[in-house]
């Protein structure tokens, strides 16, 4: 295995920098509409719970502090989705 | 069967601990649920001004936001391997990885003034639009949390040059951790809302 993934912090860098590769190959890649938005915004959350687990160890806190703020992960992920959903459909007036 | 289930459950207990202080967590949810509510007021006003906020977004500089995300990661990086190094007892490893944890947000704060001193030259101001309005805000309330969070890692640092963390002495520097932790959460997030969701 190489030394770069042998320690579980590194191998979480190394996911979080490819993951940021990845959202702005899809953007540069002038993909847009739902699925364009869908994909970031999950990749997003993937990097925020890879922070949350990995670096702000809440993998082994207790279940309260880890749900609270994985909750707030989601929460904020789900809502700014279901506006931005809406937003396309042409549902949203402000 | 009662005391092995006894025993799992007192296991579990010692197990699962909040790293840090318990008081610093609540200020992080405090922080990290007004910040959400600025993420959901911006995605609000997106909403009913869909064309303004894509033309707007178009004039950000993407490759400055994609490096002020890696510099926050790797900072973050940084900041983990520290605490590590200080549980392993290696002390004189914490001060060099909080060394280079400070040059990394020490560089967020450059490309951050480049990015906005290119905006201003180019007419670019809070004034200019409602998303110009939410970008240099939001901006500059996460900017003031790296300010803080540097300032937070510098007096870790010098703690560290003495020598105080170690396996038997990490609460002070896992507080500050999670902190700066937070920041860098923040910035993803934000990094996706601003520079691309269309």
């Amino acid at each position: 295995m190489p030394a770069l993934l042998k320690d579980r912090h590194h191998g979480t860098w190394l996911l979080l920098v490819l993951a940021t590769g990845i959202t702005c190959w899809v953007r540069a890649g002038g993909i847009v509409g739902l699925a364009a938005a869908a994909g970031t915004l999950a990749i997003a959350y993937f990097k925020g719970r890879l922070v949350i687990l990995d670096f702000m160890e809440l993998r082994d806190a207790p279940t309260i502090w880890r749900a609270v703020v994985e909750g707030w992960l989601l929460l904020v992920s789900i809502l700014v989705f279901a506006v931005h959903w809406f937003s396309l459909a042409g549902r949203v007036s402000v | 069967m009662g005391a092995v289930t006894a025993t799992r459950e007192l296991d579990d207990t010692v197990a699962r601990r909040l790293p840090g202080d318990r008081d610093v967590w609540i200020f992080i949810i405090a922080e990290l649920l007004m910040f959400g509510a600025f993420f959901v007021a911006y995605i609000v006003n997106r909403a009913g001004q869909v064309g303004l906020f894509n033309a707007s977004q178009l004039t950000l500089d993407r490759t400055l936001g994609v490096l002020n995300t890696l510099l926050l990661i790797s900072s973050s990086w940084a900041v983990v391997q520290a605490l590590c190094v200080a549980r392993r007892n290696e002390r004189s490893a914490v001060p060099r990885y909080l060394g280079l944890a400070i040059a990394l947000s020490l560089a967020f704060m450059i490309v951050k003034f480049f990015e906005y001193s290119a905006k201003i030259e180019a007419g670019l101001t809070m004034m200019t639009n409602t998303f110009y309005m939410f970008y240099f805000c939001l901006t500059m309330i996460h900017l003031l949390h790296v300010v803080a969070g540097t300032v937070i890692l510098t007096v870790l640092w010098s703690n560290a040059r003495r020598g105080a963390y170690n396996s038997g002495n990490s609460k002070g520097l896992e507080t500050g951790a999670s902190y700066w932790h937070m920041v860098d959460l923040l910035w993803i997030f934000l990094f996706s809302l601003l520079y691309l969701l269309k």
